[in-house]
This record gives C-alpha cells, sequence and structure tokens, in this order.
C-alpha cells in the first residue's frame, strides 16, 4: 500500500481482538491527526494497554486497518519494523533497562543503525553525545548520568522513559500512563514536558489522572469494553451519561 | 502313597513277565509290542512305535507319548522294560499302568530328535482330539494345525462331526483345512474350500501356511494368492491397531510421568527438574511396601499396589512440599535459576536413593490380576498396560474434578492465568504454590508406581522419563490439563508408528526433531495461553 | 581486532586475568619440560593434562557466560558443541592412524573394520587434513546453532522452553551418535589416537604444547568475549537480557543479536572440546549427555555469570573439587556436593565468587575514587549484575 489514503498519523477502523473469547477490543475506530496530541481514559479492562498493543506490533487484530501515516499496514509488521518506522512507546510500568546507567539507556534508544554489526564497531560520536545530553537537560538527569536506572526512585524513572522516547525522536509517541506514581510538582512538569514534546510530534497518552489529563488540554476519548464511548473535549466527554456511568462515578 | 511289599513283588513279576514278553513277541499284544520297541534306543523304531500307540486307541499311549514329548520316559535296553517318571519322582511301568518304585539303573531317557519331536507332536495331537477339556481339544486342533499330518485327518473329520462347542469346531476346521492343503491327493474344490476357511482365519499363521504353498493347480493357486493378499492387508489393519494400542499405552505413561510437571509448570512457571526422582521415588515405595508385605503378610501381595499409591503419593507429595518451602519458594520469578537449583535436588536425591537402596534394578512383582495377556482378534494386550491405561485415565479424571470443583483448584487455576491479580484478589498465593508443588510431585509419585509395574525399578527410573516428560509439557502447553492429554498421546502414538518404520532410537531423535520444529509454530505449546497476562 | 578494541575490553581485572593465564601457559609446561622429573620446580606430565582439561573447560564456561550471563539465553545443550567440536577433531586424529591400527587398514578406522564397512562414510571425507578439520571444529558447532537459533529466537522461544529444547538437542544428539550406524564409532566414540601433526599425542612435549595451545585458546575466547560485552552490542544484549520486549519496542532485531551471540558461543564451546580430546585421549557419546551440560552451567553460576573471569574461574574450581573429591575416600559422597552446589549457589550466591565479591568491592572502589576520572565510563567492568 503505497498510496496514501488517509491523511491521519495513526488510523483505526474497525478493528476486532480477541483472546480465548473474551472480545478485549470490539470494533475499535480511531483517528489521530498530524501535530495532534490525544488523551485516551478509560475504566481497567477496556481495551487501553491492548489497543497500544496493536499499533506497536505486539499483539495482532483478527480483523480490521491499522495504519500509520496514512500509508503503512501496522498489522503485517512486527514490533522492530514499528519502531524504525517512528513510534515510540512507554509502558504503563516504567520499563528501562535497571542494570545499565541513564546514560547508557538513552544512548540504546538512540535512533541510529541497529544493526548487529553496527553495534559491535560501534564508537560514540560527536553528535550522539551532543543528543544525549540534551535529552538529559530535558528530563533533567544530569546528574545522575552515571547511575544504574535500577537505583532511580519512580518518577526519575518515568522520565528516563521519556527521555528514551526523545532520543528515539518518533514520529507518533504512545505514553502509558506517565504520571503514575509522581507528585504533583513532578505530574505537572511532566505535561509541560509533553505539551513540549506535541510541538514536534504526534502524541497519544493513556491516563487515568484527570487534573493531568485536564492539564494537558487536548481532545479525549473515552473507551469502553473495547470501543469508543465519547470523544470531545474533557468538558464534552466528562459530561456524557454514560461516561459517568461507566467510568467517572456520579 | 506307601510302597508295600505287594508292591515290590508285583514290579518283579512284572519285569518278569515283560523280559519274557520280550523273548516271545508274538505271546504278547501288539500295545505292548509298541511300547518294548520304544526301548530299542532307535529312532525309526521309536517313530514307529509311536505311530502304532497313536492309532491303537490304548488308554495308556496318552501318558506315554507325554512322557516322551517331556522327557520323563525312560527305557532300561536290557529288559526292554519302558517306565514313566511321574510329577512326584515315582514311576510307573509304562505297559501295565502299575506303579513301580523305582526305575533300574540302568534305563535311559528315550532320546528325540527333530524329526521325532514333530511326529510325537501330531500323535499327541490325534489322541487329544477328543479330550473332554475343550481347551486341550483347541490345543489338539492347533497341533494338528501345525503338524498337517495326513495321517489324522479322519481322526479330525471324526472330531469335527463331534463338536458342538463353536471355538473348538473352528479350531478343528482350521486343522483340517491346514491338513488338506498339504495332502497331495485332496481335490482342488477340497483345498479351495480349505483356502477359505484359512482365509477367514487370517492371522500370522495363516499367512504363512497359505504363502508356503507349492505344487498346487492354478485354481488353487489363484484363490491361495487372493487370501495372502487379504490376509496381509487385514493383518496391516490389525498392526495398526496394534501399534495404536502400543501408542496409547505409551501415551498413558507418559502422561502420567508428565501432568505432575504440566500442573507446576502452569501455575508456578517453574520446570522441577526433580520431577523425574519423585517419579523413581514412587517406584521404590512400591518396592518397598512389597517387600514388607512378602516378609510379613504374604497373603496381601495382590493388594500390594492399592497400599503403595495413596503411600507414594503421601511421600512424594511432602518431599514436594518440602522442596517447595525450603528451596523454590526463594526463588520465585528467577525460573532458570529454578531448573538449576531442582537439578542439584535431583542430583541428592538419586544419589540418596543409591546410597539406600544400591544402585541396581530393584525387583517389583505384578500382583496376579496385572499380570498376563488377552487378545482380541489379532491384538494383544497386556493386563498390565490396559491396568495403567486406566488407571491414568482415572487419575486425569480425578485431577481434572478437583480444579474444577475445589476451592484449591480454584484457586490453582487463578493463580494459573494472573498471578498478581489472584494474589491481589486475597488468593494465599505462597500457600497454593506449595500444595501445588506437593499435588504435582504427589501424582509422580503414583506415575513411579504404575511404572515399576513395566519398567525397571533403579535409581535412574527418573531420568529415563524426564525428557519426554518435558516434550510433553513443551508440545502440549500449559495452563491446561486437554493439552497434556493430548500431547502425551500424540507423541505415544507418533512415536510407536515411527518405531517399526525407522527404528526406536531414530523415532524418538525424529520425535525430537519434530518437537524442535513445532515449537517454533507454537512456541507455547498447542494449548497455550492468551492475552494480556501472557508475557512476551 | 582494532586496537581500539582492545583499550575500550582491557580493564584491570581483565588485564589480570590474562596475565594469569599467559603466566600458567608458560611457565606449567616449561617447569614440566625442562626439570627433571625428582625435582621440586617439575610438573607432573599428568598434571599437565589434567590442568589442560580444566582451561578447555574454561573456554566452554566463557562461552557458557556469553549467552546467559549477558544474553539471558540459559542453554542446557551447550556440551552438544563441545562434543561436535570434539568429534571434529578426534575424526581427524582417527585418520591419523593410518595403518597402525588393530585391523591395519590404512584407510577405515579400526571400529569401521570391525562394523564391516566398506568404504570410509562420505562426512569423514576431508578430515585426513588438519586444516579441514580445524574449519569444521568451527563451522559444525557454529552451523547447528545457527540453525537451531534461527528456528527458536525467530519464533520467540525463551526461558524455560528454550532451555528444555536445548537440552533435547543434546539428547537427541546423544542418542544419534550412541548408533554403531551413525558412523562415529557408536558407543565406544573414537580413542586410540596415535599422533596430531606429526607429533606423538601422548609425548610430554606434545602435551605440554597442547596445554599452551588451551591457554591460548582461552586469552583467545576471553578477548572475543571482552570485545564483544564492552560495545555497543554488549549493551544491546544485557538491554534483551533485563527487558526483551522494550529493546524491541526501540527498533532491535533481538533475534538478530541472539543469533550472533548463541553462534560465536557454540564456536568457542567448539574449540574447547577440540582440544579436550586430544588432551584426553578420547571422545564418546557421554559428552553429549545432558547432565554434563547442566554441570558446566554450574560452573558458571558458581564463578559468577556477566563475569566472565568468574566463569573461567568456576570452571577450574568445581572441576578442581571434583578431581579431589572423586579420587579420594568422598567418592559417593560427591554426587551429593555437586547437588548441594546447584542449590546453594543458586539460594545463596546468586552472583557467584566472582560477583560477589565484586559487589562488596565496588562501594569501597567508589570511596577511593572520589574524585571522577573523566573518560572513565567504563562502569560496566565493576558494577554489580543485577539477577533478571
Amino acid at each position: 500500500m503505497e498510496t496514501r489514503t488517509t491523511s491521519a498519523m495513526l488510523y483505526l477502523d474497525g478493528v476486532h481482538v480477541s483472546f480465548d473469547g473474551f472480545h478485549a477490543i470490539n470494533n475499535l475506530s480511531l483517528t489521530i491527526a498530524p501535530g495532534e496530541m490525544r488523551a485516551i481514559i478509560g475504566p481497567n479492562g477496556a481495551g487501553k494497554t491492548t489497543m497500544m498493543d496493536i499499533i506497536t506490533g505486539k499483539t495482532k487484530p483478527d480483523e480490521g486497518d491499522v495504519l500509520f501515516d496514512g500509508s503503512v499496514d501496522l498489522t503485517r509488521l512486527d514490533e522492530t519494523q514499528i519502531a524504525e518506522l517512528g513510534i515510540g512507546r512507554k509502558f504503563q510500568k516504567p520499563t528501562v533497562f535497571e542494570s545499565q546507567t541513564v546514560e547508557d539507556n538513552l544512548l540504546l534508544a538512540l535512533n541510529v543503525d541497529h544493526r548487529v554489526r553496527a553495534t559491535l564497531f560501534w564508537s560514540e560520536s560527536k553528535s550522539e553525545s551532543e543528543q544525549i545530553e540534551r535529552v538529559l537537560e530535558t528530563i533533567r538527569l544530569q546528574d545522575s548520568r552515571g547511575r544504574l536506572a535500577g537505583n532511580l526512585s519512580h518518577g526519575q524513572k518515568q522520565w528516563l522513559e521519556i527521555g528514551m522516547l526523545l532520543a528515539q525522536d518518533p514520529k507518533l509517541l504512545l505514553v502509558d500512563e506517565p504520571v503514575a506514581g509522581m507528585t504533583d510538582v513532578e505530574t505537572h512538569q511532566t505535561a509541560e514536558l509533553l505539551k513540549e514534546i506535541n510541538k514536534q510530534k504526534t502524541v497519544v497518552v493513556v491516563e487515568h489522572d484527570m487534573t493531568f489529563v485536564r492539564e494537558l488540554g487536548v481532545r479525549v476519548t473515552c473507551l469502553h469494553e473495547g470501543s469508543v464511548l465519547a470523544e470531545g473535549t474533557l468538558d464534552q466527554v466528562s459530561s456524557n451519561e454514560r461516561v459517568i456511568e461507566v467510568y467517572l462515578g456520579r | 502313597m506307601p510302597i508295600s511289599l505287594f508292591d515290590y513283588l508285583r514290579a518283579a513279576l512284572l519285569a518278569i513277565f515283560m523280559t519274557v514278553g520280550v523273548a516271545m513277541p508274538s505271546m504278547a499284544g501288539p500295545f505292548e509290542d509298541a511300547v518294548s520297541q520304544l526301548a530299542n534306543d532307535s529312532f525309526s523304531d521309536t517313530e514307529a512305535a509311536v505311530g502304532l500307540l497313536a492309532g491303537g486307541g490304548n488308554a495308556q499311549a496318552l501318558p506315554i507319548i507325554s512322557a516322551l514329548q517331556e522327557g520323563r520316559l525312560l527305557a532300561d535296553p536290557a529288559t526292554k522294560s519302558v517306565f514313566i517318571k511321574q510329577g512326584d519322582g515315582k514311576f510307573l511301568n509304562a505297559a501295565t499302568g502299575a506303579a513301580v518304585a523305582t526305575a533300574p539303573a540302568s534305563a535311559a531317557p528315550v532320546r528325540l530328535n527333530n524329526r521325532l519331536r514333530r511326529t510325537v507332536e501330531a500323535a499327541l495331537g490325534t489322541l487329544t482330539l477328543l479330550s473332554p477339556d475343550p481347551a486341550k481339544r483347541i490345543l489338539a486342533a492347533q497341533s494338528a494345525f501345525k503338524t498337517r499330518d495326513a495321517a489324522a485327518l479322519p481322526a479330525i473329520d471324526d472330531a469335527l462331526k463331534k463338536e458342538t462347542v463353536p471355538a473348538v469346531k473352528r479350531a478343528f476346521a482350521e486343522a483340517r483345512a491346514a491338513t488338506i492343503l498339504f495332502k497331495a491327493d485332496a481335490s482342488d474344490v477340497d483345498k479351495i474350500e480349505a483356502v477359505g476357511t484359512l482365509r477367514a482365519k487370517g492371522d500370522q499363521d495363516a499367512l504363512a501356511l497359505l504363502s508356503g504353498l507349492s505344487g498346487l493347480s492354478q485354481d488353487v493357486a489363484g484363490v491361495a494368492t487372493s487370501a495372502v493378499n487379504s490376509i496381509q492387508s487385514n493383518l496391516a489393519l490389525w498392526s495398526i491397531g496394534q501399534n495404536a494400542w502400543y501408542g496409547l499405552s505409551l501415551g498413558s505413561v507418559l502422561l502420567l510421568a508428565a501432568i505432575g510437571l504440566a500442573i507446576t509448570f502452569g501455575v508456578m512457571g517453574v520446570i522441577n527438574m526433580a520431577h523425574g526422582e519423585m517419579v523413581m521415588i514412587g517406584a521404590y515405595v512400591t518396592f518397598v511396601v512389597q517387600e514388607t508385605i512378602r516378609t510379613r503378610y504374604p497373603g496381601l501381595f495382590d493388594y500390594s499396589l492399592l497400599i503403595a499409591v495413596p503411600l507414594a503419593f503421601l511421600v512424594a507429595g511432602l518431599i514436594g512440599v518440602l522442596i517447595e518451602r525450603c528451596v523454590i519458594k526463594f526463588l520465585y520469578g528467577r525460573a532458570l535459576e529454578t531448573l538449576l537449583a531442582t537439578w542439584g535436588i535431583s542430583l541428592i536425591l538419586q544419589q540418596a536413593v543409591r546410597t539406600m537402596f544400591g544402585p541396581n534394578n530393584r525387583e517389583v512383582g505384578n500382583p496376579s490380576w496385572m499380570s498376563g495377556a488377552f487378545d482380541i482378534g489379532q491384538l494383544s494386550i497386556t493386563y498390565n498396560r490396559l491396568w495403567i491405561f486406566c488407571f491414568t485415565l482415572a487419575v486425569f479424571a480425578i485431577l481434572l474434578a478437583m480444579l474444577r470443583y475445589t476451592s484449591l483448584g480454584l484457586e490453582m487455576r487463578a493463580v494459573t492465568q494472573n498471578r498478581r491479580m489472584a494474589a491481589s484478589m486475597g488468593i494465599p498465593t505462597a500457600r497454593v504454590d506449595a500444595l501445588t508443588f506437593g499435588l504435582g510431585s504427589g501424582i509422580a509419585g503414583i506415575a513411579g508406581v504404575a511404572l515399576s509395574q513395566i519398567d525397571n525399578v533403579s535409581p535412574n527410573l527418573g531420568q529415563t522419563y524426564i525428557i519426554d516428560s518435558f516434550m510433553v509439557v513443551v508440545f502440549g502447553g500449559v495452563g491446561n490439563l486437554w493439552g497434556t492429554l493430548v500431547g502425551a498421546f500424540t507423541l505415544g502414538i507418533a512415536n510407536k508408528f515411527l518405531e517399526p518404520v525407522a527404528g526406536a532410537v531414530l523415532g524418538k531423535i525424529a520425535i525430537l526433531v519434530l518437537i524442535i520444529l513445532f515449537i517454533q509454530k507454537r512456541p507455547r505449546g498447542m494449548f497455550a495461553l492468551k492475552g494480556r497476562s501472557v508475557e512476551a | 581486532m582494532t586496537p581500539h578494541f582492545l583499550t575500550r575490553s582491557l580493564d584491570r581485572s581483565a588485564t589480570i586475568f590474562l596475565m594469569v593465564v599467559a603466566a600458567v601457559g608458560v611457565l606449567l609446561p616449561l617447569s614440566n619440560l625442562l626439570f627433571p622429573a625428582g625435582s621440586v620446580l617439575h610438573v607432573p606430565t599428568y598434571l599437565i593434562a589434567l590442568f589442560g582439561k580444566y582451561v578447555c573447560y574454561a573456554l566452554l564456561a566463557l562461552s557458557i557466560d556469553l549467552i546467559w550471563g549477558y544474553c539471558g539465553i540459559l542453554s542446557l545443550g551447550h556440551g552438544a558443541f563441545f562434543a561436535l567440536g570434539g568429534y571434529a577433531m578426534g575424526m581427524y586424529l582417527m585418520r591419523q592412524i593410518g595403518s597402525r591400527g588393530v585391523y591395519g587398514n590404512p584407510i577405515l578406522p579400526d571400529f569401521m573394520v570391525f562394523l564391516n564397512y566398506k568404504a570410509l562414510p562420505w562426512y569423514w571425507h576431508g578430515f585426513d587434513h588438519f586444516w579441514f578439520a580445524a574449519l569444521m571444529v568451527l563451522l559444525v558447532p557454529g552451523l547447528l546453532a545457527f540453525a537451531f537459533g534461527w528456528l527458536a529466537f525467530r519464533s520467540r522461544v525463551t526461558g524455560v522452553y528454550l532451555s528444555i529444547i536445548t537440552q533435547a538437542m543434546t539428547y537427541a544428539l546423544l542418542l544419534a551418535f550412541f548408533r554403531n550406524d551413525f558412523g562415529f564409532g557408536g558407543n565406544n566414540g573414537l580413542t586410540d589416537f596415535k599422533d596430531i601433526l606429526g607429533f606423538n599425542v601422548q609425548a610430554q612435549g606434545t602435551r605440554a604444547v597442547l596445554f599452551m595451545l588451551s591457554c591460548l585458546a582461552l586469552a583467545v575466547g576471553f578477548l572475543i568475549c571482552r570485545a564483544i560485552v564492552t560495545s555497543k552490542l554488549g549493551k544491546v544484549l544485557i538491554a534483551v537480557r533485563d527487558a526483551e520486549s522494550r529493546t524491541r519496542f526501540l527498533g532491535y532485531r533481538v533475534e538478530s543479536y541472539k543469533l550472533f551471540v548463541f553462534t560465536v558461543s557454540a564456536c568457542m564451546a567448539g574449540v574447547a572440546g577440540a582440544l579436550y580430546v586430544p588432551q584426553v585421549g578420547i571422545i564418546n557419546p557421554g559428552e553429549f549427555a545432558p547432565g554434563n551440560s547442566i554441570e558446566a552451567v554450574i560452573w558458571v553460576a558458581v564463578g559468577g555469570r556477566g563475569t566472565l573471569v568468574g566463569a573461567a574461574l568456576g570452571a577450574v574450581v568445581v572441576n578442581y573439587a571434583k578431581t579431589v573429591f572423586t579420587s579420594g575416600p568422598l567418592a559417593p559422597y560427591w554426587l551429593f556436593m555437586l547437588g548441594a552446589l546447584f542449590v546453594l549457589v543458586t539460594l545463596l550466591l546468586p552472583k557467584g565468587i566472582v560477583g560477589t565479591f565484586q559487589a562488596w568491592w565496588a562501594p569501597w572502589r567508589a570511596q577511593r575514587m572520589a574524585v571522577p576520572v573523566p573518560g572513565d565510563k567504563d562502569v560496566s567492568a565493576v558494577k554489580p549484575h543485577m539477577a533478571e
């Protein structure tokens, strides 16, 4: 599929996934425009993480289309190919390489040649160290560059993982619960950071923290039982009767 | 029976009489002549004598010829008298049937050669055709089938007419057919009918007989060839059936050995390398139970396995719980290290058993109800394999019911599907782990009781099954006992069908290679759990 | 290998290790050859052969550590690659016997004459040349590992599943090599070797040279491993070990990395086997036994996985203990001790000897070097390696 069929950065249409009879994703359709930031909310089991799994190639949908950048069929690619295309993902549980230093974590994330031979004969270039420096500055971990990632605090790990996303330099960022376990100040800083990132990149954020979602001030999609329940501004969505019933509570 | 003076006297008298009789053959009847001929130490005389005895109709003929066949017939060449040595060590005079105290020192067993053995067998066949015991008649018919002595044909015909028991009648008919086919002057019509009878018999013997025919007319030969083909294809089907049974039997053994492993792997994500040793311990429990019974309560021997099963479950189960509490508990989440630690435990257990019971095979007996075999058509099924098969299915059914209907089963299923969720729902995962490990080990112990019936009980017993059990688990997938069932029987049957084609060892290698290839397609087995809880 | 590689891969403990290997590799053979049998400084020839065996085991342990310690692949079948390398060398040594065998057949080895072979099987051709055998020592284990790894890693067979199928692989080979008609001497394997490259394998001098070569191989193997683990590729391997799917989402083709180290590791194991065979004088199917492979893994665990020095040290320590105990009155208890070693090391000493020592040493060293040394980024050499 070389011809561009949609102007969207990410386009999901009629996606179904079931695990042993359980419909995790049920006729899910979603469109993210280039440069957009979208917040995804919804109760546990609504299919938020499974949706991310589908976009990043970890789970293959039973049916439906998943298109990236208007032309690439993501359902045919594996995780590595999708990452190489420029889709970065932050996991719900912060996942960094705990036995390596902060600096090495970023080095590994850099968007350079990922083939075996290139890494075997690699030596650090000036541009790479500059890029790492910039990211360290952005995520405020300059002083911890030599520390093992496993020794960082929870919030720092979240930031490091966001930093790895930045180093990866993707076109689309999928960010799963970035502020879980963060203090209010850290949450605020994270929102600022994501807004900053959004100036250049398309971002999809999954989050339960409504204050954080409000601070982002972007379009919101609420998922329930594997499909879209409501979409719009946060105010529109949070006044939706069904959303209040299944998610927000009265 | 005490030997009285009278007996001595009678024996002495008889001996004199016999001597006279030999000196004056005309004075004795044909039966006595035939008997004394046995003492001539000449194969041809013996053969003639057997022929005479078989056709003579004297009631003494059967014991004499049986004794001859079994080497219990002693002849004194000096006096030409013949004696039958009885089971209790006493002797009978063959000609008169009278008891004698002892055979003369010069009496030696009447010698046989191969040709003579066949004659003897044929003679016995005709003699027993009219035995009142149907089982003996069948044996007689079978022996007539093998000897195909045309001289016996009238006797067979006679017996066939009188016979009322269908099975015996069929045996007689088959014996008759075999005899007719080898009788040069039988008519083609008779022979074609005979071929029909053998075709219906349809076993390996009939096939051998029909394919060994020669000098037939074209008509008969044609019928015989088509009968051979029909029997061959029929036998091929039966051998598929036999292989399928062997496969099911091997599958049940594999299932029994693997099912405990599958449970612990499913619930705890831990492969217990010492699982084979639990099987071995179960087998040794059986040995100890049988030894105790042999020395103290010999009458209970037939119940030894019934006692051993719960005991083996308890012993192996307790050791399992102990291992879990002392070692595995501390390695949670480090599956590969658990592999190593349990391997170490397996070494210790093996060496401990070797120290206690010695490195050699220990004798474990089959109770009477597990010995022997029976036939269905051309299938031969041994009772021990059949019992193990049934036992395995019973264990499987009990386990399935346990997982479904007990609270431990529910907890185990919950932990299998999502450990963290189960823990946060208040399920005591540590207790579930210990019990699961105990259960898995206990079932391995039970498997050991079963395996002690078909395999050598030695410290290495577990090692011979462990890799196959791993293969079953890997092939069947975890989290679903049905996967283990299908995996075990698939591997068992595939193994037994590959064996005749490729040989036992190559067949096994082929299976291993196939599994290694299979796991590429389904990295988590046939019946793998899917969903978010399964980590990539 | 560029000089850059060398400077990067040689930190202090690596340098010390190489110096020890070099010293042992030179001094032991010299003392064996130069001093008369009665001298205090004389090392008897049987000890040279024994230590040679340990050095080969150390190389095998290094190869296992490379994949297990750094990439999280626990192979329970690495003995298979060791044995295949050994068989390749054994085949060369068999062909060198020529007509000196019991049956005096100039082409066929004794066991083939005994089993009524009419001609040499096709796969025995070429093994009369040393260069060919040496090539096969690398190629056969390497290709098997490549094919096996390609199938396994591509379909993401990981963890316990991978361990079990590697065990099945070596078990299948064990069964195959036990067969007489497989053409490798069946049960008895290959033995009664006469000479190697024209030198008598039994001779004192040959043994000394074989020992030196084993030490050289160990040193080269160590350098290759160091070069790999200190490169960026080494960081990727550790990333794969700690968080495989995360590494994938960063755009690394994990299966290619695993395949690369697995194959390199198998080749190293093959070389170890090839050097082992002329020193012990026999190779038989028993080397394929799954138990052997697992035992080799415990050497690595004892020494400290994820520390190359530890793997080599562990192999020597455990095998030395085995020699001492199995030859003494404690022989019946050796299996108890080995079993206990498996349990205790995994429970109490998960980092192994060297790993534990490093963890204890690192804070002290950090304190001593309070003034950070610019450019000294190679923390990986001393940092403790986390359990998975």
